[in-house]
């Protein structure tokens, strides 16, 4: 008997559709995958059946939990379902904890409210709870506040409050999203682990596809509220018999072409970077003891070479971003060199960095975030034109837009609308029509199709390597994710705590890390391919 | 402390439509165009003569020839307020110019260039806010004398830091963005960036504080007036039509009842005003939508 | 955690310096020569000129500054022009009548205030809320001396319940006392109030949007549970911040208020103080209430770190 059955669930907000005829099971021990892109109504799903919808919200069909009708259950039964039978975490561990409350506090809340227990035995249980999620009492004492802890240490918190009476169901929506491949690694362990020692049900909620497939018996596949395919994760994935599965399953392995590739050491480097480190001054820790600066880089050297696609690669908060920013001269080096095209820009005043910064351009990763919504496309898109010796007329100045727009696959219709009007994938060809303005030589991408889903991230790919292979410019793409990597770069650097620890030709480090820490990235990013190749070996 | 500044992302049209959707917005933008029609009337046609004393009427209570009675000097109340209404309008108005003017700015200039200049600006505004607004508003006519001019120059000091705050507030939330990163990144200097983005994307924080200013510039004007120290007779100002009337409680209430009104009438259409058009412009209600 | 409390200490200082080094300042480029006042118009100008060097007058700028400073450090203000008793005992006997007046205020303002905000917001959207906010936005709009004014015709002279003015004094027992503050503060807490629960209700509102609350709900938590045990806290905040800043905005209304109800408090004593050009007095009561703006809002800085540990620091 299934634990979690929805029948026929169709869900509206203020008269918007969102769900169509959605149905799922969940039977008691089993993983089952809800995979879609954005806007597909996974969330929704999840909030209906603990019954968190926003207002306006109305739910028609069935949705049945150990026999309980969850539609029709009043608020008191959904409160003594909530966190005792069903628990559920959330994607953004950054702002899922109350910050003026400990994590003691916060863990033993729900065991107090559902048991009765009193507040010494509550707080034991929650001792051994956020013991067993991996945070053990001796390095996080009940007394430590949310902002003390790091975000792969707030999601533990999270399954710590979401498993500490071990409920029947757990909802993970997007635990990992917000976490490096490392983390993710240890996070979605974590979670294997709880539901396998406690029989519990997972509904587990990703656009990550390889995620899914490696945890997931079961996998449902949504989009824009409908259900595509569900059924078995090894066998749906491996027959692909839905269009739109394939559809997804090809864009997550998606390699752009590129013919020509990049022979190392075939020309002078365009980038130099010598033995740059960037301090920011520490925390106090004392009243009487000065601050230790906190070297975010730390002698970093590397070099990039003309039409180079380079991928710098490592966990959050090892310094890819804040060595991106120097090498853009948003940010100054407290030692080392950077030379571009053999002249040296750091320390140089904004006017003498006008011809440096004409020929290096840059992708950031927030589709929404880089541009301006109170200017349309033509004065965003033209704005580097500011750095030409010669300032171009109005005319030549909305042809120079038309044509950028035209090489990224939009039209020059689009140069009088506003950002808002267009698509997260349409606004990074915004980005990339704007980077490419004034033809540079070097392209620094940050995390940029990290934040689009993934049938169009595979566009964007594409249209970076036919950029590089049209125009010969090179790339320095910062980014977590090795698939990119593998399928983007000729090289690899990879960053640990602020240096290089390894750099070769990707295969050969993506194949066969060295150093711990590339070694550690490659056994944790999740590979579609593996993954199907896995299942398919278990079930024989 | 931080701040969140939402982007609106939205056309002349859809605003307008909202707008005229919104009830809070629709009611103060029709209060406040009274206030201000009536305020501009006066200069041409008003019942009375604000100027003539007409002892034989004093304190005549509201009636059909005087709606809401006459003065201790016979003078027309509802005339009084009409003309009134232009010394309040006047001296607030001012006195947001002033704030908005000085303070945008230094807040904008503070935030671009952080480090010393921000401290310092803010410390400036500490010691500002240090001074009851009121009291030194009273010192400073009490200073150079009573009159509407000084009092539009104190109202405008206290404005100042109000703007600046508001002004660096919002900056700060914009600076780390990443088109903010992208513009420098296209050669931009700080003044450059302040002055096409910056300033563009808090204008309409900078609205609805200029709205919130102007409503506590009519309620300062009119306590200075009311203590004798703002616009001066004959001119009849609002405040100076409470203190007249502060003794004749018991024989003449409608003295100080109208007057009243009027101030409370004005700041209301204001304030709803200023909660409009925040309404409006904040995404988190679009959401909702 | 005494590095936060200690910044703020040090910034309340230096803008307590700063800001005598402004009220000296402008009290020195006022006209009028203070011996000149005291003496009358009458005094020949040798008198004028020995009570001047009597009272430090020609002594260069610094150390008469300096002189004045330390006065206020030991509560030494100066004599007063007019009355030639120490300000010390004129600011001591109106002090009694201005504080409790701004205190029972505060009080009253954040008694109405904080229990309507909640209620709105726990109701946002409802008829409940609708009414409250639309009380407030009128409240708001009210100003005090009106309201006061409004209060005295209604309760003193309509239905006298309350004296319509002055004060009897701490001598005539407390109620009396009291009695005569009640209208005032009244008339002074209710516009206040109606801003705070402005405020309190938007924080409130604005916490009730936040992700941990929905983290707080899946714990199984109900929603009048998750509002006083989670969002309520978080939103003192905002409203702490619009606590401090009343103060000020209380002790600027006490001196109309004051005014309104013949109170013989600082507000009054200021008044008269400027009417005769007595400055020494003006320049000590306004330092005396920057002060207690100052210390009103380090203490608002300090409460902050109670409620929230992110300033703290780690322990």
């Amino acid at each position: 008997m299934s634990l979690l059955e929805i029948e026929n669930l169709s869900l509206a907000i203020g008269g918007t559709p969102i769900l169509q005829e959605v149905e799922l099971a969940i039977a008691p021990g089993e993983v089952v995958g809800l995979v879609g892109e954005s806007g597909s109504g996974k969330s929704m799903t999840a909030l209906t059946i603990m019954r968190l919808l926003p207002h306006l919200a109305r739910a028609d069909g069935r949705v049945t939990f150990d026999g309980i009708d969850l539609l029709a259950a009043s608020e008191d039964q959904m409160c003594t379902l909530r966190g005792d039978d069903i628990g559920m975490v959330f994607q953004e561990p950054m702002t899922a904890l109350n910050p003026v409350k400990t994590i003691g506090e916060q863990v033993a809340e729900g065991i107090r409210w559902h048991t009765k227990a009193g507040r010494a035995e509550a707080e034991e249980r929650a001792r051994k709870m956020l013991d067993r999620v991996g945070l053990p009492g001796t390095k996080f004492p009940l007394s430590r506040y949310p902002h003390e802890l790091s975000g792969g240490q707030r999601q533990r918190v999270v399954i710590a409050i979401a498993c500490a009476l071990k409920p029947k169901l757990l909802i993970a929506d997007e635990p990992t999203t917000a976490l490096d491949v490392v983390l993710q690694a240890q996070i979605l362990d974590l979670l294997r682990d709880l539901v396998s020692e406690n029989r519990m049900g997972l509904l587990l909620i990703s656009h990550d596809l390889a995620v899914v497939t490696e945890m997931s018996d079961r996998l449902t596949i949504l989009r824009r509220g409908e259900v595509m395919e569900a059924g078995d994760t090894a066998r749906t994935l491996s027959a692909q018999h839905h269009p739109y599965t394939r559809e997804l399953a090809l864009a997550s392995m998606h390699v752009p072409a590129r013919p020509k590739t990049h022979q190392a050491g075939s020309a002078k480097p365009l980038l130099e970077v010598e033995g740059v480190s960037r301090a920011y001054p520490g925390r106090r820790m004392s009243l009487f003891r000065p601050a230790q600066p906190v070297r975010a880089v730390d002698n970093v050297s590397l070099t990039i070479e003309p039409a180079q696609s380079v991928a710098l690669v490592g966990r959050s908060g090892c310094g890819k971003s804040t060595l991106a920013r120097m090498i853009l001269a948003l940010d100054k080096p407290t030692a080392g060199a950077i030379r571009f095209r053999g002249e040296v820009i750091t320390g140089k005043a904004e006017a003498a960095l006008k011809p440096a910064r004409r020929d290096m351009q840059v992708v950031f990763q927030d589709p929404y975030g880089s541009f301006d919504p109170r200017q349309k496309v033509e004065k965003l898109v033209a704005e580097p034109l500011h750095l030409l010796e010669k300032q171009p007329t109005r005319a030549e100045r909305r042809e120079m837009v038309a044509h950028a727009l035209d090489e990224v696959g939009l039209g020059a219709r689009d140069m009088d609308k506003y950002p808002h009007e267009f698509s997260g994938g349409q606004r990074q060809r915004l980005s990339i029509a704007r980077a490419i303005i004034t033809r540079p030589k070097l392209v620094v991408a940050d995390e940029p199709v990290s934040a689009l889903d993934v049938s169009i991230r595979a566009q964007i790919l594409d249209l970076f390597a036919e950029l590089n292979q049209k125009l010969g410019i090179a790339y320095l793409f910062i980014t977590h994710d090795l698939t990119v990597a593998r399928a983007m770069s000729d090289e690899v650097l990879v960053m640990h705590e602020g240096k290089i620890v390894e750099r070769g030709r990707t295969a050969d480090i993506l194949d066969n890390p060295r150093s711990e820490a590339a070694q550690a990235l490659v056994a944790a990013a999740p590979d579609l391919h593996r993954a199907i190749a896995r299942r398919m070996q278990e079930q024989g | 402390m931080t701040m969140r500044v939402d982007l609106p992302e939205e056309t002349l049209a859809g605003v307008l439509a909202k707008a005229f959707g919104n009830r809070s917005f629709l009611i103060g933008f029709v209060i406040t165009l009274l206030v201000a029609a009536v305020a501009l009337l006066s200069f041409v046609w008003t019942p009375y003569d604000v100027t003539r004393l007409v002892i034989a009427d004093k304190a005549l209570a509201p009636a059909a020839a005087h709606w809401f009675g006459t003065d201790h000097f016979g003078r027309d109340i509802l005339s009084m307020i009409m003309v009134g209404a232009r010394n309040s309008i006047a001296v607030a108005l001012v006195a947001v110019g002033i704030g908005m003017g000085v303070g945008v700015p230094l807040g904008a200039f503070a935030a671009a260039r952080g480090g010393i200049a921000d401290e310092a600006l803010m410390r400036v505004n500490d010691l500002v806010f240090a001074f009851p607004a009121l009291l030194s508003a009273i010192m400073i006519t009490a200073i150079f004398g009573p009159g509407a001019v000084n009092a539009i120059i104190a109202i405008g000091i206290f404005n100042i830091p109000v703007f600046a705050r508001v002004a660096r507030a919002g900056a700060l939330a914009i600076w780390p963005r990443e088109f903010i990163l992208a513009a420098r990144a296209a050669g931009k200097g700080m003044t450059q960036i302040s002055v096409e983005h910056i300033l563009p994307n808090i204008a309409t924080l900078l609205l609805v504080q200029g709205t919130i200013q102007f409503a506590l510039g009519i309620l300062a004007e009119a306590g200075l007036s009311y203590v004798g120290l703002g616009a001066q007779p004959p001119m009849p100002s609002w405040g100076r039509m409470l203190f007249d009337a502060q003794t004749r409680m018991v024989t003449a209430p409608w003295m100080a009842i109208f007057p009243g009104m009027a101030i409370v009438v004005t700041v209301l259409g204001l304030n709803l005003l200023g909660d409009g058009i925040a309404d409006i412009l904040d995404p988190k209600s679009r959401r909702r939508r | 955690m005494t590095a936060y409390l200690l910044k703020r200490l040090i910034i309340a200082a230096s803008t307590l310096v700063l800001a005598s080094m402004v009220v000296f300042a402008v009290m020195e480029i006022l006209p009028g020569d203070p011996a000149r006042l005291m003496l009358g118009f009458n005094a020949g100008a040798d008198q004028v000129e020995q009570l001047r060097n009597q009272m430090g007058l020609n002594a260069p700028l610094v150390p008469r500054y300096l002189h004045w400073a330390g006065g206020l450090l030991s509560l030494d203000f100066g004599r007063s022009y007019t009355y030639s008793v120490p300000v010390i005992d004129l600011v001591r006997e109106r002090v009694v009548v201005s504080l409790p007046l701004a205190l029972i205020a505060l009080a009253l303002s954040t008694i109405i205030a904080v229990p309507v905000g909640v209620f709105s917001a726990s109701r946002q959207g409802r008829a409940g809320d609708a009414l409250a906010m639309g009380a407030a936005q009128l409240g708001v709009a009210v100003p005090n001396f009106w309201f006061a004014l409004m209060l005295i015709y209604l309760f003193a002279v309509w239905l006298r319940l309350v004296p319509a003015g002055g004060f009897p004094g701490w001598g005539a027992g407390i109620w009396p006392a009291v009695k005569s503050l009640l209208l005032p503060a009244v008339a002074l807490a209710l516009p206040q109030a109606a801003i705070l629960a402005r405020v309190a209700r938007s924080a409130l509102i604005e916490v009730l949007n936040e992700d941990y609350i929905r983290t707080a709900r899946a714990k199984g938590l109900p929603y009048r549970a998750v509002l006083w045990r989670h969002a309520l806290r978080n939103a003192m905040i905002p409203v702490l911040t619009i606590l401090g800043l009343q103060f000020a905005f209380l002790l600027a209304g006490t001196i109309i208020i004051e005014n309104v109800f013949y109170l013989p408090g600082l507000g009054r004593l200021v008044f008269q103080a400027i009417n005769q050009r007595d400055l020494i007095v003006v320049e000590s009561v306004v330092m005396l209430l920057v002060a207690a703006v100052i210390i009103v809002n380090l203490l608002v800085d300090f409460s902050y770190a109670v409620v929230d540990p992110r300033l703290r620091g780690r322990q």
